[in-house]
């Protein structure tokens, strides 16, 4: 399949799943689902919780950050513990405390950051118990953050927002586990391994090589990595690895699993606040971020590799091959790594630390954008929703009246709570990576010297920091520096963020609702895409453009000719 | 009244000629006094930029060079100029005040004793509840309401109207100001108000902004240029271990020049002055807003509430047309209607003369022999007058048809089908009679102001409703409504109707604005959220209110909401501009930034520009003038005309928005070219 029928499949699916999927999830959450009642009614009565009881935000944020802090607690002691607990069948030791916690964070944030090959250090039960069971949760808690401010916009003077458990179950039972089971089948049709029965030896007698090949419960994770934003892969190798990603259709459901959500939120948001073409905006703005990063990038990759061509190979015909499964090849490996940085996911079928320095440059930039395009399952239209209330300030005051965004005035309160969430990733970021080059333990880390070395480092923090995962490759992240730094970035970018959105949301809900007249600014046109994007763009660029220039940019300007050292 | 005949206003204005070197020494001292750290510290924008040129004044007197020290000097000359521009917009305010108070000093009053004794106090030691007594050539000393006789009052020194108003006992009229002069007669004032807490104290606080409090828009504003300040911190403080990894150094100076640059530092000097100007707009305009508060709120409003009377129609119905019934002819019924008008000094009775001699040539007689005037009352609803056994009345159509067959007179058929008809078409209908025979009607009728349905139009398109409220019956209310363009109107209303309509309107989620003058309009004028006060009506009004319009003029309503948008659109307009500039910052600095690290990323020098210390000179310097160029706009407020959300969103977005991304490039190159010709590099 060529790549341009590629795109053009892909775009036709998610246009497809929009309605739909965003019109499910406005019912699941609005509790009109009750097909899996059955199920849902035994685990309410379990955790004792009465399903028609509401929370105000501060219960539902304090909610939020328990259910947080024992996801941790528990993915950190299955991980210490793994060595004495059954479903080893590699007896693998348990892992270490540092190591164990980052990548507790890493699995409770949606980050799925990963200091380690999964293969070699996670037990089948860390992987599914532990790992795979944070890749539902955190996604579901993610989405349900986004319909708390959703929630905010719909309703009028109410004290509550939602109740946190009857949405994390809702959101787990009726979305993302019907949809993991039925995409799991398919993977395995394709090849995709799961198999409790542990790694399979080969021995090759004429030769006299023997050889451990790693199995596991692969496709059930490979589904849920995907479909919650979340990337982390059961190999080390990820999506490049055929076991997790074994043709090029299961490529491409990949992509279309990670973009789905994120995407049809919007029409769900549309649907809450009772106008499709407010969600109609937000989408057009997501899909010209998207568009705008992935042609950058792909412009880049089909393009001949300089550091190849400057080592004297003067045919590149098939573009930048370096670090690509020659399976997809580079523009469907640059499409599946800028969706997947572009969302919050981070799992990749290629390596990103091999692209071209503007190639690399579209990963960074998709992150930097605040993770908007569509961003994290839930995460996206939250983010997208703090830039929209600074743009409709902004804006709303250049039409002459109190800003209002559908029907809500944004005012103080409002303003401050979505400029705490717009600061908090580019703060952490920029914070977290001057600490790192200044500090001799976040330097000897870096494999390699000049701006690429530099670019490795601010990738790491860019991508804990929005919660994605993916990672620039060269660095030797596994070290208490990098395990606590990245730590606190992934907890800064989730709960930094998450709070003053429940906040908003709350502060929102609270408020009657202002007619909507010809002198309200209209946020469903395309002036406002046009205000949204530059919001967007402005925030994301002035934070990092100087950044960028001692990273990609001095990378690409100085040419592969020059030694740094 | 026009704003120039305000001796205050007029005063003020003449002071503020742009090249008025008193005014200007006195803002440049201002701006001078303004750097204490304790007022700077107000301005979370400012105060940055402050300690930024305490860091390069420190590193160029332990370093000196000539680029040190310029980027010094621009630095404290961008804070001067953010206090120059505050300082500017206070000193309106100021010149005002200092004419408010010549009226206040020194005011002697005569207190009356318990047995009518009189005492001269002085008006500061007067209390509520003290009765005062005031003759010709008297200041009244302090707020209050005649309680005794009449006088012709000179407002002009609140107000600038030199015509002098008749303030009497009882009724709306009562409520005299302090500082006014009593030109006729002799009153008694029972005092309304403690001392400190009058009318004019009140409007010196404000024209002053002594106590001026963040309103909540510009707080909300504050709140977001502070985020936008915090963030480009890290940006820039990151910086020097980001170059030092790649193995450069960035200097201390011009990190500081980056982040003055980044940081809304134009919307930040300016902020201020546009929230005082904004006040000091309406006061030129002769309009008292009591807080800011309800400056923004104007802005906000989705409904007018109008009075029919002196705001949609002129103040007065006027005689159309003479309708004979029966045999009658039109001429004698003219006559008749003439006669029984001559002594009716109403504007009313006016017109019907005025029509009589336009339509029939009837020259105004002198009502020679016996003659009786009957004057309208309340309980007959009918005037006229008898001479010589003729009896001529006008009147409501029931009481002339009662007044007609009490005297066993036959009422023609075709009179009431008539009357009615008129009453349909929103007219008023005066039957006129003689003796015992009904001779016709006069039709009177509402005249709307000219020029009404175009504004109401504007309003329209600005997305507000217009509601005409009216005593009138609901068929005259809808025709003058129909003429007039209003979108709705309340008919027959009562000061419960109109507080019950300004809750419905608000319970869905709307803004009211509403003018008022008399005690009963209190309670409404306290439920609007812009509730806008003559200055002739009552003190409860002026309390309940939360604007006090000095020439008593309800159209300014309209005003006034242009004038809350306008405050708003200069601070959204500046805030995008300030952002926008940003850009073409960057492309001055960076590469100055990195030249020694790494050379290449003089590509990013689009500009050309000079040589790295040219080319942060030249930001930081653009960055300081831009706050001078732009205090006439602050001051002033962006150019506003009444058009959609939407319209507005698209001009101001292009003007300030691509306009400030643009326009820097621009300057920034000029001063560089500049800067280089005078040998720097």
């Amino acid at each position: 399949m060529g790549f341009g029928i590629t795109v053009l499949v892909l775009a036709l699916v998610l246009a497809l799943l929009w309605r739909p999927l965003g019109a499910y999830m406005a019912r699941i959450y609005g509790g009109e689902m009750r097909w899996l009642a059955w199920l849902e009614r035994p685990v309410y009565r379990a955790i004792g919780v009465d399903p028609s009881s509401e929370q105000s935000w501060k219960r539902y944020a304090g909610a939020t950050v328990v259910f947080s802090a024992v996801s941790v607690v528990f993915v950190y002691l299955i991980e210490r513990l793994q060595g004495v607990l059954p479903l080893n069948p590699q007896h693998l030791p348990a892992v270490p405390p540092l190591l164990a916690l980052n990548t507790a964070i890493s699995f409770m944030t949606n980050t799925n950051w990963q200091n380690y090959a999964g293969e070699a250090t996670m037990s089948y039960l860390t992987q599914m118990a532990a790992l795979a069971v944070q890749q539902f949760l955190s996604a579901a808690v993610g989405i349900q953050v986004a319909l708390v401010l959703v929630r905010g916009f719909s309703r009028r003077e109410s004290p509550t927002v939602g109740n946190f458990w009857v949405d994390l179950v809702r959101g787990s039972i009726y979305l993302l586990l019907p949809i993991s089971a039925v995409m799991t089948l398919v993977f395995v049709s394709q090849g995709a391994v799961q198999t409790l029965a542990g790694p399979a030896h080969v021995h090759d007698a004429l030769n006299g090589v023997s050889q451990t090949i790693p199995l596991g419960p692969v496709a059930s994770m490979s589904v849920i990595k995907q479909l919650g934003t979340n990337g982390g892969g059961f190999f080390n190798a990820n999506s490049a690895d055929p076991f997790e990603n074994p043709t090029g259709l299961t490529n491409l459901l990949e992509i279309v699993l990670l973009l789905c959500i994120p995407f049809s939120l919007t029409y769900t948001f549309g649907r809450m606040v009772g106008s499709l073409r407010q969600g109609l905006a937000l989408l057009a703005t997501m899909v010209v971020l998207f568009g705008a990063v992935l042609g950058m990038s792909l412009a880049a990759e089909v393009g001949p590799n300089p550091a190849v061509r400057a080592a004297g190979v003067t045919s590149q015909s098939g573009g930048n091959e370096v670090g690509k499964e020659t399976r997809f090849g580079p523009a469907a490996s640059d499409l599946f790594d800028i969706a997947s940085t572009s969302t919050s996911t981070g799992s990749v079928d290629a390596a990103n630390d091999s692209f071209t320095p503007i190639g690399g440059a579209g990963l960074l930039v998709g992150m930097m954008l605040g993770e908007v395009s569509p961003g994290g399952v839930g995460s996206g239209l939250y983010t997208m929703l703090l830039f929209a209330v600074v743009a409709v300030f902004v804006g709303g005051l250049m039409v002459g009246r109190t800003p209002e965004y559908l029907g809500k005035k944004i005012q103080a309160r409002e303003v401050k709570l979505a400029s705490l969430g717009v600061l908090m990733m580019p703060v952490t970021v920029l914070t977290l990576a001057a600490l790192a080059v200044a500090l001799p333990a976040g330097r000897s880390a870096v494999l390699n010297l000049g701006p690429h070395g530099f670019s490795e480092i601010l990738y790491a923090f860019v991508s804990q920091a929005n919660n994605n995962g993916s990672a620039f490759a060269g660095l030797s992240a596994n070290t208490a520096f990098y395990n606590l730094t990245g730590a606190l970035a992934m907890t800064l970018g989730r709960l930094g963020i998450m709070l003053p959105v429940l906040a908003l949301g709350g502060a929102l809900a609270a408020k009657p609702k202002v007619a909507e007249t010809a002198g309200t600014m209209r946020t469903d046109r395309p002036v406002f895409v046009g205000l949204l994007l530059g919001t967007v763009v402005l925030v994301g660029g002035l934070t990092f453009l100087p950044a960028l220039a001692l990273g990609p940019i001095a990378e690409s300007l100085v040419g592969p000719g020059r030694l740094f050292g | 009244m026009s704003v120039a005949s305000n001796p205050v206003a007029g005063r003020a204005r003449k002071q503020l000629a742009w090249l008025d070197r008193r005014v200007m020494t006195r803002a440049l001292l201002e701006s001078l006094r303004k750097l204490d750290p304790r007022v700077q510290v107000r301005n979370p924008v400012m105060f940055v930029v402050c300690v930024g040129t305490v860091v390069t004044a420190a590193e160029s007197v332990a370093r000196p060079t000539v680029f040190d020290w310029g980027v010094t000097v621009t630095l404290l000359a961008t804070v001067i100029f953010a206090n120059f521009a505050e300082a500017t917009a206070e000193s309106r305010g100021r010149a005002q005040a200092a004419s408010l108070r010549q009226t206040r000093t020194g005011t002697q009053a005569r207190r009356l004793g318990a047995e009518g004794r009189e005492e001269r106090v002085s008006a500061a030691e007067l209390r509520r509840g003290d009765r005062v007594v005031c003759e010709p050539g008297d200041l009244i000393p302090s707020d209050g309401d005649v309680v005794e006789g009449v006088a012709s009052v000179d407002e002009s020194a609140v107000t600038g109207e030199s015509a002098p108003v008749i303030r009497e006992s009882g009724g709306d009229r009562s409520a005299v100001t302090g500082g006014t002069r009593v030109l006729s007669d002799r009153i008694v004032v029972q005092i309304s108000a403690e001392p400190g807490q009058t009318f004019l104290d009140r409007m010196i606080e404000l024209v002053e902004g002594a106590n001026r409090q963040k309103t909540p828009n510009e707080l909300a504003l504050t709140i977001l240029l502070a985020a936008l300040t915090i963030i480009f911190i890290p940006v820039c403080v990151a910086l020097a271990p980001f170059a030092g990894y790649a193995g450069g150094q960035v200097s201390v100076v011009i990190l500081v020049a980056l982040l003055v640059c980044l940081i809304p530092t134009t919307i930040g000097a300016l902020i201020s002055a546009i929230g005082i100007a904004g006040m000091d707009r309406l006061v030129q305009r002769n309009v008292l807003a009591m807080s800011g508060r309800a400056v923004e709120a104007a802005g906000d409003v989705n409904t007018l509430l109008l009075d029919k009377t002196g705001t949609i129609t002129l103040g007065n119905r006027r005689a159309e047309q003479f309708y004979p019934v029966g045999r009658v002819a039109e001429r004698k019924l003219a006559e008749a209607a003439q006669l029984a008008s001559l002594a009716d000094d109403t504007p009313e009775g006016r017109s019907i003369v005025v029509l009589a001699k336009e339509r029939f040539g009837i020259r105004e007689r002198q009502l020679a022999g016996e003659h009786a005037i009957v004057p309208f009352s309340a309980r007959t609803r009918m005037s006229g007058i008898d001479m010589g056994g003729h009896q001529i009345r006008k009147g409501a159509a029931d009481a002339v048809r009662a007044w007609v067959e009490e005297r066993g007179g036959q009422l023609p058929p075709d009179l009431t089908p008539l009357v009615e008809r008129l009453a349909q078409a929103g007219s008023t209908p005066l039957v006129v009679a003689e003796n015992a025979s009904a001779l016709g009607v006069i039709e009177l009728k509402d005249v709307v102001k000219a020029g009404i349905r175009a504004r109401f139009d504007e309003m329209r398109r600005m997305g507000i409703r217009t509601v005409m409220v009216t005593g009138d019956n609901p068929l005259t209310a809808a025709t003058i409504a129909a003429e007039a363009g209003v979108d709705d109107f309340l008919a027959e209303a009562t000061p419960e109707t109109k507080l019950a309509l300004i809750r419905r309107e608000q319970e869905g989620g709307r803004l009211v604005a509403m003018a008022g003058d008399g005690t009963n309009d209190a309670p409404a004028l306290a439920q609007a959220d812009v509730g806008v006060a003559m200055n002739t009506g009552t003190m409860a009004a002026k309390e309940a209110g939360n604007m006090v319009d000095l020439d008593s003029n309800p159209t300014k309503l309209i005003e006034v909401v242009a004038i809350g948008k306008q405050l708003l659109i200069t601070r959204g307009a500046l805030t995008t501009f300030s952002i926008a500039n940003d850009v073409a910052k960057y492309f001055a600095i960076i590469p100055a930034l990195f030249v020694t690290t790494y050379p290449q990323l003089g590509a990013l020098n689009v500009l050309r520009l000079h040589s790295p210390h040219t080319a942060v000179l030249s930001a930081v310097i653009f960055n300081a003038l831009v706050i001078v160029a732009l205090i006439p706009l602050a001051v002033r407020g962006v150019r506003y005309r009444p058009a959609s959300a939407s319209a507005l969103l698209r001009r101001n977005l292009l003007i300030y928005g691509v306009g400030g991304l643009v326009a820097p490039f621009v300057f920034i190159k000029l001063i560089d070219m500049a800067l280089a010709a005078l040998g720097l590099h």
